[in-house]
């Protein structure tokens, strides 16, 4: 007998919102056949949809009185927890959406003309010459971000799975599509889908072994069963292990980090912005879901994953990203680090992390996607003049302060931000995390947070040195271009003014994180 | 109530806003527009010291209290009692002097001058705002702030070595703010906590448990040793001194410096009274191997920088020693030798910065006979070495002094070892002072330029105060018996029960 299931289409409206949203886009794809009308349009339609969805969460989030509302028994809730990363990821979304959208002086955007042709081949001679343009990434954009906003609102293992899959699939073609070394491009988006694709059987042989333990996949009846059976946890930790393996792959933490500087190195830039900022979001929502609702039994069994996997990570991440060269690679390195700080907040299991880590993330991803758009301003330029790819050579930035201080300025306050510098977001953000860890007891992991903090804050600074404190040869200055696109220019400014005012007067943002920290079910 | 410690804080911040957004034909006046804003904040300053209320020296006035982060307990919190006055007075002092100081670099340079000036007036809003806050937070957030200023001073301005400099002052500094930082989180959950878990007034006092305390005090002491230089963590200082701007420098000793010192008795002695008092022994050890080893380091420098800021590290040592004897003399001692030791050793800085601009070389074997040639600089530098090697009759005697015999009777060996130190000073100054000034012309000094107009109005203020506080010290005293009394009464009062 089939029971029709009961959805609540209005508590599920963000989400409902950016997938139709998605599924348009694809018809605008196959009817408009004028790139420039259809760029404009699929630009118009994303941010619609994203803007809608961000007002309409807004609106739910005022109507709530309390946890939440269940949007279908035993898959997705929406509670205040899910409705501040909805929000987070609609934001994401709409200033990745106008940096895909921005092109260079010269009318160039970031992604290939065709993306289906080899590189080097008749086919993409042909594609460049007939001015073909790829649109696609719009919808791709948007089922990316549906994806994740099911991704943070799901309760039910199978169904984060799905969700997973949902989101990671657009990623993965979209890293492919660089205009500029698309083999390059290539590598990474391969290296990203291989190992996308172990992490997902790793976790769903998670999954299995806790289905197999618990006889049901929604976190709510895992608790109950673990609850249950406090004596034999022989299933329930290495399955809740192999599930918190799988997450910790798109958080991007060590040992699991190894796709992410490639492919954050291959990606067009755009996309990097955004793959940066909005999975790592993702990723830690749902970690923190889990381990607040379905794993908090496990606190003893699973603490040590957390604190070595955390200490590794930092350390890491830190040290690597001293000795790199290339500035995407070295944020990228870096972002392994903030998996690290991120992973800090988790430790002792302390209610506080349901707020510390979605502000934490708020402040992480603001300063990463304007990080990340300041480096597509930054360009090549060869001896004849023609402006080429992004200049990302660590050494090509010398003297940025020079030329263009306020695109220079805002990489600074960026990069303080990471850096954890006081009145920057990046600082309250780490403050909260390293109080929702002290309060869970996990103080040593936090000397170690301080300590990588420090060695970090050499290479943030490095950058900064370069940009303000070093003279360059004529000759070189020409080599170097400061490209500008108003897209991108406002959302460095958005961004910029985000971290400044986040790190300055945070009250009213710090307030809402701590309304986020409810869980609708669980605890 | 006129808000006069948050005007002094933002209205240099204005001020250096201006500098920057001044349009292309202004710019030639930059220099005018900061010393402006400076004198502007010392006559504010002056303002203050004739309404504070010196019979109630030891509380908190000008207070302004707002609620900033509530989620996190930290206010925006200002006030300052006798003690804190007198390190505000003292940045409010020197930041205009070495303004005046800097006037000839890159007068053609208008840009490099408005960004130099501009992080100069940065710099000061934090100094007042550190002195001034009586919220732990703030004045962590401020403390931590303050590094970016300080690190473009050092790494934009100055010789070769200074992206280096730069770097290690920076990593030494955030490591000490970071292990801090720890603390700072901590005392949230452990003490009171709430919307205003962070005013010194609510954990002044507070019981957190024995460990917890000490495991604190441990993390912000280990800053301020850092801050304040004590050896064995002060090698940063000797590098940043030969390689920043001695403008920069003399800011750096003579004001920053002392937030290590000042931390340690406003925040140290007043939220951590045992554990202050439980350290105290090691800590003065730390003390007086920084006496005597600064001392020794500074005889073996060539470098005349160097040479000024390994004394340095001896003199704080002496006033670390003043603050965990806990003696009513030997606080309030410390406390008037961290306003002494600012007149007097950014007196130091900025003469030997005259000196090198006028010859290049910062080594001591470049110079000889200048007394001839330049009678004016030489009796000038003659009493500024006089005075960091405490004669008496300049104000930095009356606070060693007070500081010796203080604690005297509670750290007898102490006191003896680090009266050698005192001795040492005379042989570093002296040898210096008649390496570089007695004996015969060198040759390509004959032509040495005299001490200008603008540099005599530099140094002979700071004289003119030394002197007047070496023969009248209660003028200065008396700001700072009360609050010496009431934090000495505190550590003392704890432990005995």
């Amino acid at each position: 007998m089939f029971t029709a299931p009961d959805i609540s289409y209005m508590a599920f409206a963000p989400l409902l919102i950016v997938l139709l949203a998605g599924a348009v886009g694809v018809l605008v794809e196959a009817i408009i056949r004028t790139p420039a009308t259809r760029r404009a349009v699929q630009l118009a339609l994303t941010l619609v949809a994203l803007l809608g969805a961000l007002v309409v969460s807004a609106v739910q989030w005022a109507s709530l009185t309390a946890a939440g509302n269940v949007a279908q028994t035993g898959f997705f809730v929406v509670d205040r927890q899910a409705l501040a990363w909805f929000c987070l990821l609609l934001v994401f979304g709409a200033l990745g959406a106008l940096l895909f959208a921005a092109r260079t002086r010269a009318g160039e955007e970031s992604f290939t003309s065709l993306g289906a042709a080899t590189p080097g081949s008749p086919e993409e001679a042909e594609a460049r010459r007939r001015g073909l343009e790829v649109t696609e990434v719009f919808p791709l954009l948007l089922f990316a971000v549906g994806g994740m906003m099911a991704f943070v609102s799901t309760t039910d293992f199978l169904a984060l799975f799905v969700a997973l899959e949902v989101f990671s699939l657009p990623l993965y073609i979209m890293v492919a599509l660089a205009r500029r070394k698309r083999l390059l491009s290539h590598e990474g988006a391969l290296k990203y889908f291989l190992l996308g694709a172990f992490s997902s059987a790793i976790y769903l042989f998670g999954v299995a072994l806790l289905y197999g333990a618990a006889a049901s996949t929604s976190y709510g009846d895992v608790l109950t069963a673990v609850l249950a059976s406090p004596g034999d946890l022989a299933l329930f930790v290495p399955g809740a292990v192999l599930v918190i393996v799988g997450l910790l792959f798109k958080l991007g933490a060590v040992p699991f980090h190894t796709w992410s500087p490639d492919a954050y190195q291959a990606a067009p830039t755009p996309v990097t912005a955004f793959m940066a900022a909005a999975t790592k979001a993702a990723a830690a929502a749902a970690l923190l879901r889990i381990v607040f609702t379905a794993l908090y039994p496990l606190e003893w069994e699973l603490s040590w994953m957390i604190w070595t996997v955390a200490i590794v990570t930092m350390v890491v991440g830190t040290v690597v990203a001293l000795v790199q060269t290339d500035i995407k690679r070295m944020l990228a390195y870096s972002s392994v680090a903030h998996a690290g700080f991120i992973l800090v907040a988790f430790a002792g299991f302390s209610a506080q992390a349901l707020s510390a880590v979605p502000f934490y993330m708020l402040t992480y991803g603001l300063a990463t996607i304007g990080a990340f758009a300041v480096i597509t301003q930054v360009r090549e330029k060869a001896e004849d003049g023609t402006v080429g790819g992004e200049a990302t050579r660590l050494g090509q930035w010398a003297g940025l302060g020079r030329r263009d201080p306020m695109l220079a300025g805002a990489m600074a306050l960026f990069l303080l931000s990471f850096a954890g510098i006081p009145l920057t977001a990046g600082f309250i953000g780490k403050f909260q995390a390293f109080a929702a860890a002290i309060d869970g007891g996990g103080w040593p992991l936090v000397l170690v947070a301080v300590v990588a903090s420090a060695a970090a804050a050499f290479f943030y600074v490095r950058l900064i040195v370069l940009m303000f404190l070093t003279d360059v040869p004529e000759d070189q200055q020409a080599l170097v271009e400061v490209d500008y696109h108003p897209y991108t220019r406002v959302v460095i400014w958005i961004t910029a003014a985000a971290v400044l005012i986040l790190g300055v007067l945070p009250a009213g943002a710090l307030s809402i994180a701590s309304d986020a920290g409810v869980l609708l079910i669980g605890l | 109530m006129f808000p006069f410690l948050t005007v002094l804080v933002l209205l240099p911040l204005a001020g250096a806003a201006l500098l920057r957004a001044l349009p292309e034909g202004a710019r030639s006046r930059v220099r005018e527009i900061a010393l402006g804003v400076t004198l502007l904040e010392l006559a504010l300053g002056i303002v203050m010291l004739t309404q504070f209320d010196l019979s109630d020296a030891a509380t908190q006035q000008f207070t302004e209290t707002y609620s900033w982060i509530p989620q996190i307990g930290a206010s925006w919190a200002l006030g300052v009692n006798g003690f804190g006055l007198s390190m505000v007075a003292l940045s409010l002092i020197l930041t205009p002097l070495v303004i005046l100081a800097e006037w000839r670099r890159d007068a053609e340079d208008h840009h490099r001058a408005a960004r130099y000036l501009a992080l100069i007036l940065v710099l000061q809003a934090f100094m007042v705002g550190i002195f001034a806050a009586r919220d732990v937070f703030l004045f962590y957030v401020m403390f931590e702030a303050m590094l970016i200023p300080l690190y473009f001073l050092i790494g934009g301005f100055g010789g070769e070595q200074r992206r280096y400099a730069a770097v290690k002052f920076l990593l030494y500094s955030l490591v000490g703010g970071l292990i801090m930082l720890v603390a700072v989180v901590a005392l949230y959950f452990v003490g009171p906590g709430g919307e205003q878990a962070y005013l010194i007034d609510n954990l002044a006092g507070y019981d957190f448990g024995t460990t917890a305390e000490r495991l604190m005090f441990l993390g912000f002491f280990l800053a301020f040793a850092i801050k304040a230089p004590m050896v064995p963590v002060h090698t940063w200082l000797p590098t940043v001194a030969e390689t920043a701007r001695p403008g920069t420098t003399a800011l750096l000793v003579a004001v920053l410096d002392k937030i290590g010192t000042f931390g340690m008795i406003t925040l140290g002695m007043v939220i951590f009274p045992q554990a202050s008092k439980w350290a105290a022994p090691v800590i003065i050890v730390f003390a007086v191997i920084s006496v005597i080893y600064g001392a020794v380091a500074a005889i073996g420098q060539t470098d005349m920088l160097r040479l000024v800021s390994f004394t340095s590290v001896s003199h704080f040592g002496i006033m670390v020693l003043g603050i965990y004897a806990f003696q009513q003399t030997s606080v309030e001692g410390a406390a008037f030798y961290m306003f002494n030791h600012g007149l007097s050793t950014g007196a130091l800085f900025l003469v030997v910065g005259f000196l090198i601009e006028r010859n290049g070389s910062p080594h001591v074997s470049a110079y000889g006979g200048l007394q001839k040639v330049v009678p004016v600089m030489a009796g000038t530098f003659l009493v500024i070495g006089l005075s960091a090697l405490a004669l008496p009759g300049l104000s930095p005697f009356v606070s060693e002094i007070m500081v010796l015999v203080g604690s005297f009777g509670v750290a007898n060996a102490a006191v003896v070892v680090a009266a050698l130190g005192v001795i040492l000073a005379a042989l570093y100054v002296l040898l210096t002072y008649q390496k570089v000034f007695t004996g015969p012309t060198k040759e390509g000094l004959e032509k040495t330029r005299e001490l200008g107009i603008r540099e005599r109005f530099v140094l002979w203020p700071l004289i003119g105060l030394m002197l007047l506080l070496g023969f009248l010290p209660s003028l200065a005293i008396d700001y700072l018996r009360d609050p010496a009394a009431a934090v000495v009464t505190t550590v003392n009062a704890e432990v005995s029960e």
